[in-house]
């Protein structure tokens, strides 16, 4: 977070390469990750997230003189997973099915030789905290549990043990939308309660964004940009990360200066003002995407002076409940979603028709201005 | 016409309890034909007196039961067990091993598996001999102990209990094998890294994972070789060269040289039932446990 965190980082990753034969699974990657942080991985199924956290687990190694991963400030790459201080949650669970869920719960405590009674009441708490009845729950069989449940026992499983940090891969994958939603919650809450470091592997962007202190965004064996949500949402820095984090309209041109230093890019049938930024030259080819609910839609006689616009015909209307998206037909740029307020169809019903003629329009500090490549 | 005859035979085997008799019939007609009848021929036998030529005069008597509690054949009756209960635990232990080495993801899972199944392609009779080969005082293995200089006189292995142990264990090894590597090859292997994330080693992880999880076809794999083995005849006959006798050779003895084929089925079925009482104890103890360990 933007907060100085004076404590050393938890987890480092210091450019850190795995393959797997030819392919790369991860590419040189670097972050850090701070205690008490609910951290995201965030991408596509095949971008390397599964693979970071595995490295992060011991279970699978970094290559052979790869860079450095170090968890509370020691040097791990060859540490086996038992010497780590860290527990996990499987996507799939991976409950022991020939132990009852008080056992499962039990297994690490039992490992680290805690004695009995101890055992007993940390696995008690520990159920209790994931709101499990200790003891309608603690003598049934991971096969007699319903999906949400063995989700719990998973959590507990890991939590009982206390662990500096938790990861968690994809727990909530197969679990229906409302527990979904509830369990996203109650996750958060314990992060926060517990002081414990969550590494959470997510392709759900909506999950990422509503859980984490920060997300890293992966793609294609790298991490395409860290940030808060709120970064990561209103200034990705590639359009991977514009699509794959909310949707995205794209422009682009050759960016000039005028006398006043203000930046003008001009592409093929449309030209837009582009806020100061570094990477801009004169000259040079500049792409920028617009989130579809910054822009709005007006007559194209009527495009206020400080605005961008481009002239386009209304296409597709889409009613999705709280937004409603218009797809405009621009000629030589494509098609540009906006997403309009419904402020109720019934009293305020929308001014446009399909075919009919309209500007879209935004202001040039909406303009995300993003990287080559 | 034809074709309503069809239709006719077709909805009459669509019926389910006909379908169900149709799939059954031919395996049901097989069993009861060439095993229930010998059987009950068997248990009939045991209980009539022992004709002067072989065979059965008609009558009842008790005397061939009677007769099997004889400190003679007792002897041979724990013979037999000690012997099928050694057998059994030498393959588990040395089975468990080979079936967890072919059950790990690897190249070579296909080759060692045609490996444990290669010995069947040619019949026990002459593998049991070949084993005479290895075995005895100037077979292969007394070859190589004595240029090896390691013993200075040939061993005596063949004719030894050693040497039936051997023949069993070789003969049985792939019956354990291969359940216990079936389970093996089941197994999760998300259980066996959530085990080593929460802090198990990898001893802990094996007794408390892999083991638990694979009991389903040790216990297979345990009835596979200790039934058998039980009934065993040939090895003791041809390695053992017929000095101890197990139950098998006794009961071979009995139908053929002794020609007293009421003892040998009063003796069969005193094995057969108490084989049957050892396996129900054995599944009523593993019962007991956590419904997982069956399955």
């Amino acid at each position: 977070m933007s907060t100085a965190t004076p404590s050393p980082p938890v987890v480092q990753f210091i450019r850190v390469t795995k393959s797997f034969g030819e392919i790369k699974a991860l590419n040189d990657i670097s972050f850090e990750i701070y205690a008490g942080e609910f951290f995201s991985l965030l991408g596509p199924s095949g971008c390397g997230k599964t693979t970071t956290l595995r490295l992060l687990a011991g279970l699978e190694q970094p290559d052979e003189g790869s860079g450095e991963i170090r968890l509370l400030g020691r040097t791990v790459n060859q540490a086996r997973p038992y010497e780590r201080p860290l527990s996990m949650v499987f996507q799939n669970y991976a409950l022991f099915p020939h132990l009852s869920v008080a056992r499962n719960v039990a297994f690490g405590l039992e490992q680290r030789k805690t004695s009995r009674a101890e055992i007993d009441q940390r696995v008690k708490r520990a159920l209790e905290m994931v709101r499990l009845d200790p003891d309608l729950f603690g003598r049934r069989m991971p096969g007699q549990l319903s999906g949400g449940q063995r989700q719990r026992v998973a959590l507990a499983r890991a939590l009982v043990l206390e662990p500096a940090i938790l990861l968690l891969d994809e727990p909530l994958g197969a679990i229906d939308l409302k527990l979904r939603k509830d369990m996203q919650l109650e996750l958060k809450a314990l992060n926060k309660q517990l002081g414990t470091t969550f590494i959470y592997v997510t392709h759900d962007q909506e999950e990422a964004l509503t859980m984490s202190d920060r997300i890293g965004v992966m793609e294609n064996a790298r991490l395409a940009q860290l940030g808060t949500p709120a970064e990561v949402y209103e200034n990705p820095r590639t359009a991977f990360v514009a699509t794959f984090i909310g949707e995205s309209n794209f422009f682009q041109g050759h960016a000039t200066k005028d006398s006043r230093g203000e930046w003008t890019a001009r592409g093929p049938g449309l030209s837009f003002r582009v806020p100061d930024n570094p990477q801009l030259e004169n000259g040079s080819e500049v792409r920028v995407a617009v989130r579809p609910e910054w822009m709005d839609l007006c007559r194209p006689d009527e495009v206020p002076g400080a605005e961008n616009a481009v002239i386009g015909t209304i296409g597709d209307i889409i009613y999705l409940g709280e937004t409603i998206h218009v797809v405009v037909s621009v000629p030589q740029v494509g098609k540009v979603k906006v997403a309009v307020r419904n402020e109720g169809q019934l009293l305020k019903p929308l001014a446009w028709k399909r075919g009919e003629p309209v500007a879209v329009v935004w202001l040039p500090e909406e303009c995300q201005v993003l990287e080559a490549g | 016409m034809s074709a309503s005859w069809h239709r006719r035979v077709f909805r009459w085997f669509s019926h389910p309890g006909i379908q169900a008799w149709t799939l059954l019939g031919p395996g049901m007609f097989w069993l009861i034909v060439f095993f229930l009848v010998p059987i009950l021929i068997m248990l009939a036998y045991s209980f009539m007196p022992r004709g002067i030529y072989g065979g059965v005069d008609p009558g009842f008597t008790l005397e061939h039961y009677a007769r099997f509690f004889d400190p003679l054949y007792l002897d041979v009756l724990q013979r037999t067990f000690l012997w099928s209960v050694a057998c059994t635990v030498v393959c588990l232990l040395l089975g468990y091993p080979v079936a967890y080495l072919i059950a790990r993801p690897g190249r070579w899972r296909h080759l060692l598996l045609l490996l444990v199944v290669l010995p069947f392609w040619t019949s026990f009779l002459v593998r049991t001999f070949a084993m005479i080969f290895l075995l005895r005082d100037t077979g292969l293995i007394n070859d190589w102990l004595l240029r090896l200089g390691l013993t200075r006189e040939p061993l005596t292995i063949l004719y030894t209990p050693a040497a039936v142990m051997v023949g069993l264990v070789y003969g049985f090894l792939p019956f354990m094998i291969l359940p216990v590597y079936a389970s093996l090859e089941k197994l999760d292997s998300s259980l066996l890294e959530a085990a080593e994330v929460l802090g198990a080693r990898p001893s802990a992880r094996f007794w408390r994972v892999t083991l638990p999880l694979s009991m389903p076809g040790v216990i297979a794999g345990s009835l596979l070789v200790f039934i058998p083995a039980l009934g065993s005849f040939l090895t003791p006959d041809l390695l053992g060269g017929g000095k101890q006798m197990m139950i098998g050779n006794l009961v071979q003895n009995q139908f053929s040289a002794a020609r007293n084929w009421p003892f040998g089925s009063a003796a069969s079925f005193i094995v057969m039932v108490l084989v049957l009482v050892a396996v129900l104890i054995y599944l009523r103890i593993r019962h007991r446990e956590p419904a997982g360990a069956l399955l």
